[in-house]
């Protein structure tokens, strides 16, 4: 018994060990005050839960051990029972449960208070399969990319569009439920599910959906990128701005490559999104294509469209991924995502170049159309 | 006037295959029932298992595209609903009906027919659902069929309609099979065999058919109003109208949390068997065994909503929850230091079913202890929904309850059969097994924690959790030759065990009394029992009482109407299907024809 | 023959009505008889079943976001008359079991009609009643308030269904003589009223709750 046991330990840690390295959904190394006190509390747990499991298996083996059965054993002693013994291993655990009880319940209460006045409240609506963001404080809408700054409280105030979701992004703390609301009678306040927390690092942060959602809850990944106060502000200012006008070829001379996936944006707030450091004729011509396709029914770009169904795509090119999670945010991955969503995506609520999508016709574009549209969301940064 | 001899053929006279089926499709006898219920539950293992292995296949490396999104979403909510309601539930009532009635003493469940119908019932729905398969169309919303992801707007398919009135059927089946198995354990005990004096085995079903008849009916309920909402447009989970999906999860964890403990407590009770016996020393405080599972039962009842500390249920909810949940880890504890005390100052023997008792109760220790950090509600908010959970819940249910069914199936085979079960083989099976099951589970702990939620059908290379995936497979692959050098040993058992003789193992209860395997009537003449440990105390008395002179004997006759019948509900389940409104009534005629002549049937 | 009725299997399964009457009564462990306790268990599953219906109308009652409200329709004196109607069949069949008991076989038959005749009318009313509210625009669709109420008195109303045809077939038993009025005949009308009373209790939990508790 005991080999076989302690192999399996053994191996668990070395498995540790061999993939040590960065885990960007960990839940080990927080960065808000949410998520540090949650895991003191589950230590708390641990090492009692521990100690227990270490003394019953101890037991097991010493038992299995000293009184497996030999030629020379004598018949057992016929013991029913022992009721001092059996009073002590009932009062050890319950003292053990309430040593534990006693901070869970003040955790449960912690975590679940009332934003403060000044928080910032962060709308997250869960669609199928992408999120929404929105700052009412600053007006500002966006997709699968949320900023947030670091040192502010934040309270994210959640409900879905369709099914259940469930916001988690392991570093920022605990999930929570993203719920449908229940249609009310006129005046009744709408339900909303809330995640309170102070981020204190800058960083990107993943994470995705943790409730089974339907075919694609797999690919609806979430993008938090914590700044600094005046980072965040300059990001909003950029979200607002009017998008620059394309320029002529020769502007991009003075371009700067794109960064590689992965790499912080850096947030430049003069409003100038293009420079993607590809002929800006493309992008211009992305631009004409993508203002007078159908795209704009359901996207919005600040400046260019207003569409309200699908994901805001503004600073689109400041995500990591194209589809919440489907793919890398390249040129080719784009306009693969444009042909065909559905290819990329089980279920995606998107028509394709050729595919339509319920009562949404085909876009009809052409390659060389798609290529453009590519080229000017990547673009817009 | 029937009589025994009417219905026990001579065993001398060779039986060809047919009239052995035919004897089966009729039997009303507890020990054919349970056989049936045993082979059904081990079939649908593997049907599950194989599940999981293409669970493990698509998941051995991220991106992986060796099934579809559409694909692994079936495979992982059949796999679950398989090992639930066509695996764990089942194969514990096939205990129940193997044994129980042997060790009260008693010739038979209250309603045999009616157990006949639980079977069929449960067979034919069981078939039911994994039809869906044959036309691409299993039930994709998860084991736990969230609303409104359930509705027709979200799950237009035929998905679906196949998982609620599938599990529908079951869960009337489990209901029959609940009543039966509470009636026979009030009421038609030996002589002398008082409530404290039951084995625990008998107790841990006595509990759980409680359980059952208390928990399905609420699942049925929810399925009804999902049901209701795909058929008849009906609005219990439409949001548009003011239907809140979350009604659905309080029903369907009230009945989920106590399903947990219907799960368990059978084996429970199969290693409160198994340790006395291989200790040679009585459990260790039989009462605080008994009134420890009360009230886990007890209690269970108010944890449902532990299951939901991420829903948002607010502050107040959550404390009650955790205050609940933690506390039933008290009388959890306490069984586990009591078996433990059995085994102290014993003469063990390490049979290939002690090896698995004493292992279930190991490996159960570790999912306890995750258990109680679930229940840590402010962190269960990073652990819920993610692969933490899922190595929890399988150290419960196979740490706990398939290796203490495996430990059952290899102590009570020696009575089912006559035949000893291979111990070479045993050994290799448990080793194998218990390696496999840690190898698979045990990382499970970690890909959890360090970021991976549950039923995703793939994952980004950059989550880092590539080797964790690919040791969990592995650990996965090595319990299919484990499961098969099962299957094959039983294969070969039955035909060439060593004899077994009555009471191979030296064993306390009173099923150890009787011919191995018993005679259809169990005892010759009915035990009076003096002892929680009949066969210690007085054991030529019992064997007197087993095998000694027949007292005349009436059995109930076979009867082919449960059969029938049980084809008429699952029949209505399927015309259901058809949109027709007239359709499901040919089933209900059906079935109201075959439960009409089987009330007029003559018993004798 | 004679042999058994002088060693009746003291455990012997599946003695229930039906059988011959030296079995109707087999001693068990606790003195009960075993279909009359199956039944009894059965009704605590049913108890769950319908508490679970009460309670998801409980729950939906203000939720519906469009009429018709349940305080435009529910009827309470119509609905007062079905269940004194109801409560009065519980005391037909408290006669009717009172005279097969004491092997009257006038007073049980009797009796059993007069079950069967008030349930019938209950579901009348009932009848009238769901035909009302289609009519003032309720049906299982159009909002919460409709399908948690027609799920709940529809449910009860086939548990009202199958009673009145259990009875029923009671009745044409009774009356044929098939059976002689036994020991075991009073045992299948007890256990048919205890599920007839256990029907008449859940409707008494339902008008409270629905119709009489604002």
């Amino acid at each position: 018994m005991r080999a076989p046991l302690a192999a399996a330990r053994a191996s668990a840690v070395l498995l540790l060990a061999a993939c040590a390295g960065e885990y960007p959904q960990t839940t080990f190394e927080p960065v808000t005050d949410f998520g540090v006190l949650i895991n003191e509390v589950f230590a708390i747990t641990v090492w009692w839960t521990m100690g227990i499991l270490v003394v019953v298996l101890s037991l097991i083996i010493v038992a299995a051990i000293r009184f497996r059965e030999t030629p020379d054993s004598p018949e057992p002693e016929q013991v029913h029972g022992n009721v001092k013994l059996e009073i002590a291993w009932t009062i050890v655990p319950a003292i053990i449960v309430v040593m534990i009880l006693v901070p869970t319940v003040s955790a449960i209460f912690e975590t679940q208070r009332r934003p403060s006045e000044d928080a910032l409240t962060i709308e997250v609506i869960g669609h199928q399969w992408w999120w929404e963001f929105r700052y009412p404080e600053y007006d500002v809408v966006t997709a699968n990319l949320a900023y947030m700054p670091t040192g502010r409280e934040i309270h994210l105030q959640m409900h879905s569009a369709d099914v259940i979701h469930s916001f988690w992004v392991p570093r920022l703390g605990g999930k929570r439920d993203v719920n449908p609301r229940p249609r009310q009678a006129e005046g009744e306040a709408q339900h909303s599910t809330h995640l309170l927390f102070t981020i204190s690092e800058p960083g990107r942060y993943a994470g995705q959906c943790a409730e089974f959602c339907g075919d694609s809850h797999a690919i609806m990944r979430i993008e938090v990128e914590a700044v600094a106060p005046d980072a965040f502000e300059a990001w909003v200012a950029d979200m607002k701005a009017p998008p620059r006008e394309p320029l002529p070829l020769e502007g991009d001379t003075a371009a700067t490559p794109a960064p590689p996936p992965g790499a912080l944006p850096v947030p430049t707030g003069t409003g100038q999104r293009v420079s993607a450091g590809r002929p800006d004729s493309l992008i211009f011509e992305g631009k004409r294509v993508f203002s007078s396709s159908t795209c704009v029914a359901c996207h919005t770009i600040e400046g260019v469209s207003s569409g309200p169904l699908g994901p805001n795509l503004t600073l689109f090119g400041r995500r990591l991924t194209v589809g919440a999670g489907a793919l890398p945010n390249t040129l080719e991955n784009v306009e693969a995502w444009i042909r065909d969503p559905v290819a990329v995506k089980a279920g995606a609520q998107m028509p394709g170049a050729e595919r339509p999508w319920g009562a949404f016709p085909a876009t009809g574009l052409s390659d060389a159309e798609i290529r453009a549209v590519a080229a000017y969301l990547t673009s817009l940064k | 006037m029937a009589t025994l001899e009417a219905h026990a053929p001579p065993a001398a006279q060779p039986r060809g295959t047919r009239s052995i089926i035919w004897d089966y499709m009729t039997t009303v006898d507890h020990k054919k029932i349970g056989i049936l219920y045993f082979l059904t539950s081990l079939f649908f293992l593997v049907v599950g298992g194989l599940e999981a292995i293409l669970i493990r296949i698509q998941l051995m490396r991220p991106g992986n595209e060796f099934v579809s999104a559409e694909v692994y979403n079936q495979l992982f909510t059949m796999h679950g609903t398989t090992m639930v309601f066509l695996m764990g539930m089942p194969i514990a009532v096939a205990f129940f009906n193997y044994i129980v009635p042997l060790q009260i003493g008693a010739r038979d469940v209250a309603f045999p027919r009616l157990n006949a119908l639980s079977y069929w019932i449960f067979l034919f729905g069981g078939i039911f659902i994994n039809a869906s398969f044959l036309i691409g169309a299993a039930p994709n919303g998860g084991w736990f069929g969230y609303a409104n992801l359930t509705s027709s707007e979200f799950s237009p398919g035929l998905n679906i309609d196949f998982w609620v009135l599938g599990l529908q059927a079951l869960g009337a089946a489990s209901i029959m099979g609940g009543v039966n198995f509470v009636a026979t354990i009030i009421n038609l005990r030996a002589p002398g065999m008082r409530l404290m004096r039951m084995p625990l085995f008998t107790w841990m079903a006595f509990i759980t058919s409680f359980l059952i008849i208390t928990a399905l009916p609420v699942f049925a309920v929810a399925l009804f109003l999902v049901t209701f909402d795909r058929f008849w447009g009906t609005v219990f989970f439409q949001v548009s109208a003011g239907g809140d999906p979350v009604l659905w999860q309080h029903l369907f964890w009230m009945f989920g949390h106590p399903e947990v403990y219907i799960l368990i407590l059978p084996a429970f009770g199969i290693i409160s068997e198994v340790i006395p016996t291989f200790s040679r020393k009585p459990l260790f405080g039989y009462a605080v065994m008994v009134y420890s599972a009360a009230l886990i039962a007890l209690i269970g009842w108010g944890a449902w909503a532990h299951h939901m500390f991420a829903t948002g249920l607010g502050p107040i909810a959550d404390a009650f929850f955790t205050v609940s949940t933690m506390i039933i880890a008290i009388p959890t504890g306490v069984k586990i230091f009591n078996w433990i005390a059995t085994m102290w100052g014993g003469k063990i023997r390490f049979t290939t079913a002690m090896l698995f008792a004493v292992g279930a109760v190991a490996l159960f220790t570790v999912g306890g202890v995750s258990g109680v950090m679930h229940a840590t509600s402010p962190h269960d908010l990073q652990q819920t929904d993610t692969y933490f959970v899922v190595a929890h819940f399988h150290y419960v249910l196979i740490g706990g309850t398939v290796m203490g069914v495996f430990a059952g199936i290899f102590y009570w085979f020696p009575k089912v059969t006559g035949r000893f079960m291979n111990e070479t083989l045993g050994r290799w099976f448990f080793w194998l097994y218990f390696v496999g099951m840690n190898l698979t589970f045990f990382p499970m702990h970690f890909a959890g924690l360090l970021g991976m939620p549950r039923r995703i059908f793939t994952y980004a290379p950059e989550l880092n959790l590539t080797t964790i995936n690919f040791v969990t497979s592995m650990g996965a692959f090595l319990q299919v030759p484990a499961v098969l050098l099962l299957v094959y040993n039983l294969w070969i058992s039955v035909r060439r065990g060593a004899p077994a003789g009555t009471n191979p193992w030296n064993a306390a209860t009173l099923e150890w009394a009787t011919e191995s395997p018993p005679a259809e009537h169990n005892f010759n003449t009915t035990p009076v029992v003096h002892s929680r440990e009949p066969l210690w105390v007085e054991p030529a008395k019992m064997e007197e009482a087993a095998r000694g002179p027949m007292e005349h004997i009436h059995l109930p006759p076979p009867s082919y109407w449960p059969i029938l019948t049980a084809a008429g509900v699952v029949a209505t389940m399927a015309l259901f299907m058809t949109n027709l409104w007239w359709a499901p009534l040919i089933g209900l005629a059906w079935t109201m024809i075959g439960a009409i002549n089987w009330a007029f049937e003559p018993t004798h | 023959m004679e042999n058994t009725a002088a060693m009746p299997a003291p455990h012997g399964p599946g003695h229930g009505p039906g059988e011959s009457a030296h079995a109707a009564h087999p001693p068990t462990a606790t003195g009960l008889n075993t279909w009359k306790l199956g039944f009894w268990i059965f009704m605590g599953s049913e108890t769950l079943f319908f508490g679970t219906l009460i309670s998801t109308y409980m729950v939906y009652k203000h939720e519906s976001v469009t009429g018709p409200y349940p305080t435009d329709l529910l009827d309470i004196p119509l609905t007062s008359v079905s269940t004194f109607v109801l409560l009065m069949s519980s005391l037909a069949m408290v006669i009717a079991l009172d005279g097969f008991q004491r092997n009257n076989r006038k007073v049980g038959l009797w009796g059993l009609m007069g079950v069967i005749i008030l349930g019938a009318t209950f579901l009348g009313f009932q009848a009238y009643e769901f035909t009302h509210f289609y009519h003032e625009g309720l049906t299982l669709q159009t909002n919460l308030f409709g399908s948690s109420f027609f799920v709940l008195t529809g449910f009860h109303g086939a548990h009202v269904t199958i009673g009145v045809i259990w009875l029923l077939i009671l009745w044409l038993e009774s009356f044929r003589g098939r059976f002689a009025v036994t020991n075991e005949h009073a045992l299948k009308v007890e256990i048919a009223g205890l599920y007839w009373h256990f029907v008449d209790i859940v409707w008494i939990a339902i008008f409270t709750l629905i119709y009489l508790i604002e």
